[in-house]
């Protein structure tokens, strides 16, 4: 085996068993992991009337009819645009944060923490803070102890991860339905595996694999230093206020040492089990909980708050010359996180204003080209199209074609001489079209003849349109 | 400094290609175990599944495994799941099958799938005929033997001139020139009438001629206008449709050695169900009567 090798490329896991921690962030993290969480579980539930034909469901990706549900928004597989729109606003918006705030994504909303810190808290609550934790670990023996906490911490863990996987399916049917589905049995057998993996991979992700998460599987610890620049507001120690560090002793005061008491509170806290004091690293994820552990040792030896903390890196150079540190809203506030709120602004504002300009009707014309015309006993040139007509209202509506730049040109469905189609709720409707030019006309004797096909909506008079080309006899 | 030292401890494969050499390591534990793994997965699964080729088969497996099988199985569902729809399409009349939305669909969508198979080589994968072989167009208005659904299903299920079947639609039309029926000049006039009362340009001195000649000859069966005539299946020849040609040669050379075609039944082919989802899928491309 190769892994006994000194010159192994693979470095085994230190387990990490962080400590408690109470303070300003801390608490922040709390409500913030109340309010990410709360909107994951909860979303699914949540009514929205659309009426009898469409689901009431207020956010819903429906697969099967390849509909996406949000409140008042829906949007068919041609208006996948706004998703991608909505992409590239996650995307600057995370240039955004990082850049004035550093990974302020990492350290507080993204799942990954929030579902580690939550099994970190169960964890705690079964096995007991960081010395507990510790024993047990090192404890060889399997006692029935060791086994009844760690028996009662995995149940737990696959108890919230099976309900992390639950929750997810019922983003993609009705929720209700499903849940009652789900503990009949009747459920589909997709549900049941998704649950299963998304069980499996909360467990792994939350409870084992953790940290590693982070430093070894997520791409973005990598591309956040090209997003960073020495204004970016970051998690930081002030070693020339801390150093040289020293153990506290009782009754004796030496000038030369600095504020640092080396008493690995910050190292005990972190759930990357780093030691921030030796500066910018990639494995941190800047949640701040050492800034808490520090302040509340500081409080208790009398010195000042902020041995640790947030910080720009050109503070920390101008506060060791002796000069005093910059207002936190004149770093954030400079050209670079003006122009990404500038961009990120404009998407949303174009991706609202598409999203409202957009009618409620909508077609397709594909004109049928074998053959490219047809000629009727009475020497009509008919052409041929399949038109589909989408009906984005939730009711059944008259829909009527028309023709327009091209007086030659009459048109009429199949089956009927008239062109009004019956369109079904919610549904593109493909209807065989028909349009003729008389015997003789130009348009019957010519090549092509430019004209546009326009829909109307019987009931509101909105309209839409298409241009193709009429096939003559000479095409 | 003893761990830089442990490298060269180890054996090398003895070979030396300028001087460079290769460590004789061992396999990767993980590798030779899946290695061994698989060569047992590979025995299991001979007993098990179709192996070995043999001349005209191969070894089939305890379990019997067969991939044509599952094919046959697939099809045999999808056909039950449709057999609904083919036993509605079986109870539903003829004509009303228009009328009922849903099930008009279905009949289009199938009737689509058997024309691929079973009409397209002649009539064209759109439908559209091909005149040189006088094979005709069906998305026009005219039909030679009528375009209600119940007639095409007629027409579809025995043919045109079918011998194998004794129901098939049956009419000749006399080879007039061949067979000295008309003299030249009388189809020469007959064919600049034919060419008056379809609107084409022509000799109005020999059309009124061939007027006469036409109701003598032709009117029996293609109508005293040359309406045409479903039920002995000819043509109109006052139209713009012509199955072979309506330029003056064409026109010549149909009334001298006549012209017709033959379309085969499909009953014996074709489950009656399907004759008439071809039948509805036929109705709906344009001139459905």
């Amino acid at each position: 085996m190769s892994s006994s090798d000194d010159n192994s490329l693979y470095a085994k896991r230190e387990p990490i068993f962080p400590k408690r921690v109470y303070g300003a962030f801390r608490n922040l993290k709390w409500w913030l992991m109340a309010f990410t969480l709360g909107i994951y579980y909860l979303t699914p539930w949540i009514r929205w009337d659309r009426g009898p034909n469409l689901p009431d469901q207020a956010v819903l990706v429906d697969l099967a009819n390849r509909r996406f549900f949000f409140f008042m928004v829906e949007i068919w597989p041609h208006e996948f645009y706004f998703v991608a729109g909505l992409l590239i606003m996650a995307g600057i918006g995370l240039f955004l944060f990082t850049s004035a705030l550093g990974r302020v994504w990492c350290g507080y909303a993204c799942p990954q923490t929030v579902w580690t810190d939550l099994y970190i808290l169960v964890e705690r609550w079964i096995e007991g803070d960081r010395n507990a934790r510790l024993r047990l670990h090192r404890q060889k023996k399997w006692d029935g102890k060791k086994l009844r906490l760690r028996l009662t911490k995995w149940i737990a863990w696959i108890l919230i991860a099976a309900a992390t996987g639950g929750a997810w399916v019922f983003y993609f049917t009705d929720a209700p339905t499903l849940l009652v589905d789900l503990f009949t049995g009747n459920a589909h057998p997709i549900a049941y595996t998704t649950i299963a993996v998304m069980t499996g991979t909360t467990f792994f992700f939350g409870g084992i694999a953790r940290e590693q998460v982070c430093i070894y599987a997520c791409p973005w610890p990598r591309i956040q230093a090209a997003m960073m620049d020495e204004d970016t507001i970051t998690v930081a120690y002030r070693d020339w206020r801390g150093e040289p560090r020293g153990k506290l002793k009782k009754g004796e005061h030496d000038p030369s040492q600095g504020d640092c008491i080396d008493c690995q509170a910050c190292v005990n806290v972190c759930p990357m089990g780093i030691d921030i004091r030796n500066g910018q690293q990639l494995e941190c994820i800047t949640c701040a909980l050492c800034i808490d552990a520090c302040d509340e040792m500081m409080d208790k030896i009398g010195k000042p708050r902020g041995l640790i903390d947030y910080m720009a890196l050109t503070d920390e150079v101008s506060e060791r010359a002796g000069g005093k540190a910059r207002n936190i809203w004149k770093h954030i506030f400079r050209p670079r996180t003006i122009l990404y709120t500038t961009l990120w602004s404009l998407v949303g504002v174009g991706l609202v204003v598409a999203l409202f300009m957009r009618s409620d009707i909508d077609m397709t014309v594909a004109p049928v080209r074998n053959p490219t015309f047809i000629t009727l006993s009475d020497g009509t040139i008919r052409n041929v199209y399949e038109i589909k007509l989408r009906n984005k209202h939730g009711e059944e509506r008259p829909f009527t074609l028309s023709v327009t730049g091209n007086d030659d040109l009459s048109v009429h469905i199949e089956g009927a001489d008239h062109a009004t189609v019956m369109a079904p709720p919610d549904t593109a409707k493909p209807v065989r079209v028909y349009v003729e030019a008389p015997k003789g006309s130009v348009s019957a004797n010519g090549e092509r003849a430019p004209f546009r096909f326009w829909v109307e909506d019987d009931i509101n008079g909105e309209r839409a349109y298409k241009d193709t080309v009429f096939n003559g006899k000479a095409n | 400094m003893a761990a830089p030292n442990k490298k060269h401890d180890r054996p090398t494969t003895g070979h030396s290609w300028d001087g460079i050499e290769e460590f004789d390591n061992p396999m990767p534990r993980w590798w030779l175990w899946t290695f061994y793994i698989s060569i047992i997965w590979a025995v299991i699964y001979m007993i098990f599944y179709p192996a070995w080729p043999l001349i005209n088969s191969a070894t089939s497996g305890i379990l019997g495994y067969s991939s044509r099988a599952d094919v046959a199985a697939e099809i045999a569902d999808a056909d039950a799941a449709n057999q609904v729809w083919y036993d509605r399409l079986m109870e539903t009349d003829p004509a009303a099958i228009i009328d009922d939305q849903e099930l008009q669909r279905f009949a289009v969508n199938a009737g689509a799938a058997v024309f691929r198979a079973q009409c397209s080589q002649c009539h064209g994968a759109g439908a559209a005929g091909v005149q040189a072989g006088g094979f005709p167009n069906l998305l026009d208005d005219e039909w030679m033997w009528g375009g209600t659904t119940e007639d095409i299903i007629q027409t579809v299920t025995y043919g045109i001139r079918y011998e194998a079947f004794p129901d098939t639609r049956w009419s000749e039309m006399p080879a007039f020139g061949r067979d000295e029926l008309l003299t030249g000049e009388e189809i020469d006039q007959v064919v600049q009438h034919v060419l008056s009362i379809s609107g084409q340009p022509h000799d109005a001195t020999l059309a009124a001629a061939g007027a006469e000649v036409f109701d003598y000859n032709c009117s029996s069966c293609h109508g005293i206008d040359g309406e045409g005539d479903i039920y002995s299946g000819a043509p109109a020849l006052n139209n713009a449709i012509w199955l072979y040609g309506g330029d003056e040669a064409s026109i010549r050379e149909t009334v001298t050695n006549a012209r017709f075609g033959i379309m085969p039944g499909f009953t014996e082919r074709l489950p009656e169900a399907q004759i008439r989802a071809v039948a509805a899928y036929v109705h709906q491309l344009g001139g459905g009567q």
